[in-house]
Order: structure tokens, then C-alpha cells, then sequence
């Protein structure tokens, strides 16, 4: 059941990222974008990751892309226009390419990465809320503490360059 | 595997169980609403089709099935027709999470009244009614006119504003319980203070119960906050331009976002189904208050307004009080006890929340959009920032 659950997933998340380069309407690909987050919270889930799936739904697909689609509706940002054709041999040596790059690619992750058994699914215990939340206050309140600053100089730099506006 | 063929069967059963109680559910309040507000304005309300009515959502329905869906012209297609799929979909799923009573033994099976109990259901819900604004603002865009651009796009932004209330409000129970499941927090809220007060969230949080439903009207698209559909300024706003069943899935999604949002409420700060009274007490309660509905409908069918009474309110009384027969049953029954005090206390609590939800929008204006995103972001938003942080402080205090 679970590498069937993981199989269907990885396969939406992968055909949303190609959909995404390959849409030419800036509304298509932010909701294909949103596919690729929603199917990885699918996966996350599935590794027992359950609330870093939450917070990729609420601050990925419902907080920050909500915000992406809100401004390519504000500008009414149409379609790309693709008049341009691609010559013939410039394909066909693409793909070649593609191919060469994807071998190689492949290659050195086989050869790298150390010999290990699957993923078993649902062994994971360590991606509850409760032992998240241990380790964010305990082991890594330092950078915690940090981003939380960060952040907020992000807000005071986005203040200050909206006032200038004004 | 007979485990999983166990769970399997018994879990489609509990989804069409729930899947017909929620849509008939969805129907019926569209026809309550209709009726509250009629009686607010001294209307009668939904009065010809079937006796007080009560046939109308069934009318509708045909009607909306058997319209013409008129699909605009240079509308892009594959959106617009998405776009009340996602909005009605998003609404339904919610409801997999909610748990509407402990657990029940029926015959040799053991269950709860709850689909799946998930660890993080409240994360959970969040998560949904977060990616539902998608539906609006998508139908807004795809619609290819002015006004239901200007509709999703009001609606995108109020549903971010009044998020970040909503989420704070609820983060504040979540610190006394120290859990993200809905049964856990209904089980904290188990008990009594002093024997009588019942330990619910809501004495502890008023502000932030208060927050939580004022976000809540704001999220579900509700008077005074229905900015995005302010039919004055923008006609319909996002859903002008659908008609036949796609309207409908946006109507029936505003109303099931109704319904998640007063059970989330009634989960969260009102106890679940716990009764608000110490056990031998509150099991009468049930019991009197459909015999005194029934008693009530039986003398005014036994002295008609007008001429069908005579028929309708008797037959009414007689369910009514063959409702209170069966909570009178039931108090010898252990096993139907549990499931209907349960039913019973659940959903008068969300059916009070949804009425001040219709009641509220009978009575109230409208908000102007500026002082709508100034009320969430300088009051509500401060507010719950606010009580969060006394809550925790309180917690952290007597925690040791």
C-alpha cells in the first residue's frame, strides 16, 4: 500500500514540477507549484515527517503562494507568447544532452552515496509536534532565536522600503 | 488482513454515514437560514413547497441540476470549471477529522464517532481552510469580468488577514491541553470545577473563543465580513458569472465551511460533546427539551394559525416526542445512551453556534474593505497576540 501511496505522489509531484517550466500562463505555473508542494507534503507524511507536512500546507501552499497569486492577479500578467521556434538541430542535441546529463547524474549518486536499506516507511517517530518542538526549544534555540530576528528584519526593511514609497 | 478488510468496510461505513448526514445537514441549514432570517424580518420564509417548507432545499436542488450552466465567453476554461471542484472539495475533507462523540461499542464492534483521529487534526484543519481560498480566488480570476476579480481578490486578502487571528486564538487552548488532536481536547475538557462548572476551554479563553468566532465569520465569507461577495460594489462578486451546479458547489462550500467552523469552535473552547451539567442531571436534559418542543407544536396544531397547521404541527409534535421517548429509552440503554448524549450535546452545541452565524446576518451591517483589513490587523491581531501570551505565561507559571 505504501509504495503504491508513494509511487502516485512522487509521480504528481514530478508531473507538476515539469508542468510548471512548461506552462506558458504565470497562474498555471503557481498552481503546479502548489501541486509539487501538496504531493510533497503527501511524501513527508509518508516518511512521518506529520508536521513539517502541516506547515508546508499552511505556510507554503496557503500562506506564501496565496501571496504569489494574489500579485500575478493584481498585475493580470497574461500568457507567455512563444512565437519562437527551436531549430531542429538544437533539439535533437538537447535531448542528447539531457540524456548525457541525466546518466551522469545518476551515476554519481549511485556511486556516492553510501549503501543503505530502503526507507521504511511509518519507522520515523522523531517528526511528531511534540518532538519538534523538544528539539527547537532545547537543542537549537540558538538559531531559532536567530531566524525569528531575521525575520523580523525582513518585516522592518519591507516597512521602510514601502514608507519610501509613500 | 482481516484487519484491514475490518477497517476498510467499517471506515466506508462511517464515511457514508457521515457524507449523508453532512449533506443533508448542508441542505437543511440553507432552508433554517432562510427560515431565521424570514422570522427576524417578520417574513414567514420558504412557505409553498411542502408543509412550512420543508421541501425547499429539495426544490432547489432540482432547480440548480436542471439550470443551463452558461460558460461566459473568453473565460479560460480549465480554471473556471476548477475552480468550485477545489472550493467544495477543500470544504468537504475538513469533516474527516471532526469527532462528534467518545467511543461506541455496537454489537461486537468497537469505534469511534469520528472518521480518523489524526495526531495533528487541528494542524490539520488549519492546513485545508488555508489552501481553500483557492476555490474564491481562482473563480474570481478564471471568470474573465471585473467585478469577480475584484470579488476573489478581496477574498484572498481577508483570508490571509483574519488567518493569523484564527490560528493565534486557537493556539491558546492548544498550550492548556498540550495536544493537537481534537479527542484529547475534548477529553481535557472532561470534568467539572467546583462540581458544577463544566472545565471547558471557553471560561479560561473568552478573548480568545471571542477572536476565534469573529475570525471564523471573517474565514467562512459571512455577514458583516462578505466583503467578497458585497452584491452593492460587485454584483455576486467571484461567483457572478456561474450559474447551474457550479454556483451550487460554492454555495454548499460556503456552508460546509459554516459547519467546520462551529464544530472546530465547539471542539476547541466548548467541551465536544461533553454535557455542560454533572452526569444524572444533564441526561433529562435531552428528554424535556423535545417533549416540551413537541407539547408546544401539539397545542398550536390543536389551535391553528392558518388552515394546514391543523396536519403539519401535530405530525411535527408526534416526532418530536417520539424523539424524547427514544433519549427516555436510551437512559436504560447504555450503548444507545452514549451515542445520543453525545449526538445530542455536539450539535445543539455547533446548531447555537450556527444559529448566532445567521442570526448575526439579520442583524449587522456590512464592514467598508479598509475598515475591515484595519479591524483584523490593529485590533484582532494584537488581541490574540495578546492572549496568547498571557495564556502561556499562565501556563508556564503553573505548569511545575
Amino acid at each position: 500500500m505504501t509504495p503504491l501511496i508513494f509511487l502516485i505522489f512522487a509521480g504528481i509531484a514530478v508531473f507538476c514540477g515539469i508542468s510548471l517550466v512548461a506552462q506558458t500562463h504565470p497562474i498555471a505555473s503557481a498552481l503546479s507549484l502548489i501541486g509539487v508542494m501538496g504531493s510533497l507534503a503527501v511524501l513527508y507524511l509518508q516518511l512521518g515527517g506529520e508536521f513539517i507536512a502541516a506547515a508546508q500546507m499552511i505556510v507554503y501552499a496557503g500562506a506564501i503562494m496565496v501571496l504569489f497569486i494574489f500579485v500575478i492577479m493584481l498585475l493580470n500578467a497574461g500568457a507567455e507568447a512563444t512565437s519562437r521556434t527551436i531549430p531542429l538541430f538544437t533539439r535533437y542535441m538537447g535531448m542528447l544532452l539531457l540524456a548525457a546529463f541525466l546518466g551522469l547524474i545518476s551515476f554519481i549518486i549511485r556511486s556516492m552515496l553510501p549503501k543503505t536499506e530502503g526507507v521504511e516507511f511509518g519507522a520515523f517517530q522523531g517528526g511528531t509536534a511534540l518532538a519538534i518542538g523538544r528539539k527547537l526549544f532545547t537543542e537549537y534555540l540558538l538559531p531559532f532565536e536567530v531566524t525569528s530576528v531575521l525575520i523580523l528584519i525582513a518585516i522592518l526593511g519591507a516597512i521602510v522600503l514601502a514608507r519610501r514609497e509613500i | 488482513m482481516n484487519f484491514l478488510q475490518n477497517f476498510l468496510i467499517l471506515s466506508l461505513i462511517k464515511v457514508a454515514v457521515i457524507a449523508f448526514i453532512l449533506l443533508t445537514t448542508l441542505a437543511y441549514l440553507q432552508w433554517i437560514e432562510r427560515k431565521v432570517i424570514g422570522h427576524i424580518q417578520l417574513r414567514v420564509g420558504p412557505y409553498r413547497v411542502g408543509p412550512h417548507g420543508l421541501l425547499q432545499p429539495l426544490a432547489d436542488v432540482v432547480k440548480l441540476i436542471t439550470k443551463e450552466g452558461v460558460m461566459p465567453s473568453h473565460v479560460n476554461k480549465f480554471f473556471y470549471l476548477l475552480a468550485p471542484f477545489i472550493a467544495v472539495v477543500l470544504a468537504l475533507i475538513s469533516i474527516s477529522v471532526i469527532p462528534f462523540g467518545p467511543e461506541i461499542t455496537v454489537g461486537p464492534v468497537k469505534t469511534w464517532m469520528q472518521l480518523t483521529d489524526l495526531r495533528i487534526g487541528i494542524l490539520f484543519v488549519l492546513a485545508i481552510s488555508s489552501v481553500g481560498v483557492y476555490g474564491v480566488a481562482l473563480g474570481g480570476w478564471a471568470s474573465n469580468n471585473k467585478y469577480s476579480l475584484l470579488g476573489g481578490l478581496r477574498s484572498s486578502a481577508q483570508m490571509i488577514s483574519y488567518e493569523l487571528p484564527l490560528a493565534l486564538a486557537i493556539a491558546a487552548p492548544l498550550l492548556l491541553a498540550n495536544t493537537l488532536s481534537f479527542r484529547e481536547m475534548v477529553n481535557y475538557q472532561d470534568g467539572f470545577w467546583f462540581g458544577f462548572i463544566p472545565r471547558w476551554n471557553v471560561f479560561p479563553e473568552i478573548v480568545g473563543f471571542c477572536i476565534f468566532v469573529i475570525a471564523g465569520f471573517a474565514e467562512t465569507n459571512r455577514v458583516p465580513f462578505d466583503l467578497p461577495e458585497a452584491e452593492n460594489e460587485l454584483v455576486a462578486g467571484f461567483h457572478t458569472e456561474y450559474s447551474s451546479m457550479s454556483f451550487a458547489a460554492f454555495f454548499m462550500a460556503e456552508y460546509a465551511n459554516m459547519v467546520t467552523v462551529t464544530a472546530v469552535a465547539t471542539l476547541l473552547f466548548l467541551g465536544g460533546w461533553q454535557p455542560p451539567f454533572p452526569s444524572p442531571y444533564s441526561d433529562f436534559i435531552p428528554v424535556a427539551v423535545f417533549a416540551f418542543g413537541g407539547l408546544i407544536a401539539v397545542f398550536h396544531g390543536l389551535h391553528p394559525a392558518r388552515r394546514l397547521d391543523k396536519f403539519t404541527l401535530p405530525a411535527a409534535g408526534l416526532v418530536f416526542l417520539g424523539i424524547a421517548a427514544l433519549f427516555g429509552l436510551s437512559l436504560f440503554v447504555p450503548m444507545l445512551k452514549t451515542i445520543l448524549m453525545a449526538l445530542f450535546w455536539f450539535c445543539g452545541k455547533v446548531f447555537i453556534l450556527l444559529f448566532l452565524f445567521i442570526w448575526v446576518r439579520g442583524t449587522l451591517p456590512r464592514f467598508r474593505y479598509d475598515q475591515l483589513m484595519r479591524f483584523a490587523w490593529i485590533v484582532m491581531f494584537p488581541l490574540a497576540l495578546l492572549n496568547l501570551l498571557v495564556t502561556g505565561l499562565v501556563v508556564a507559571l503553573t505548569s511545575k
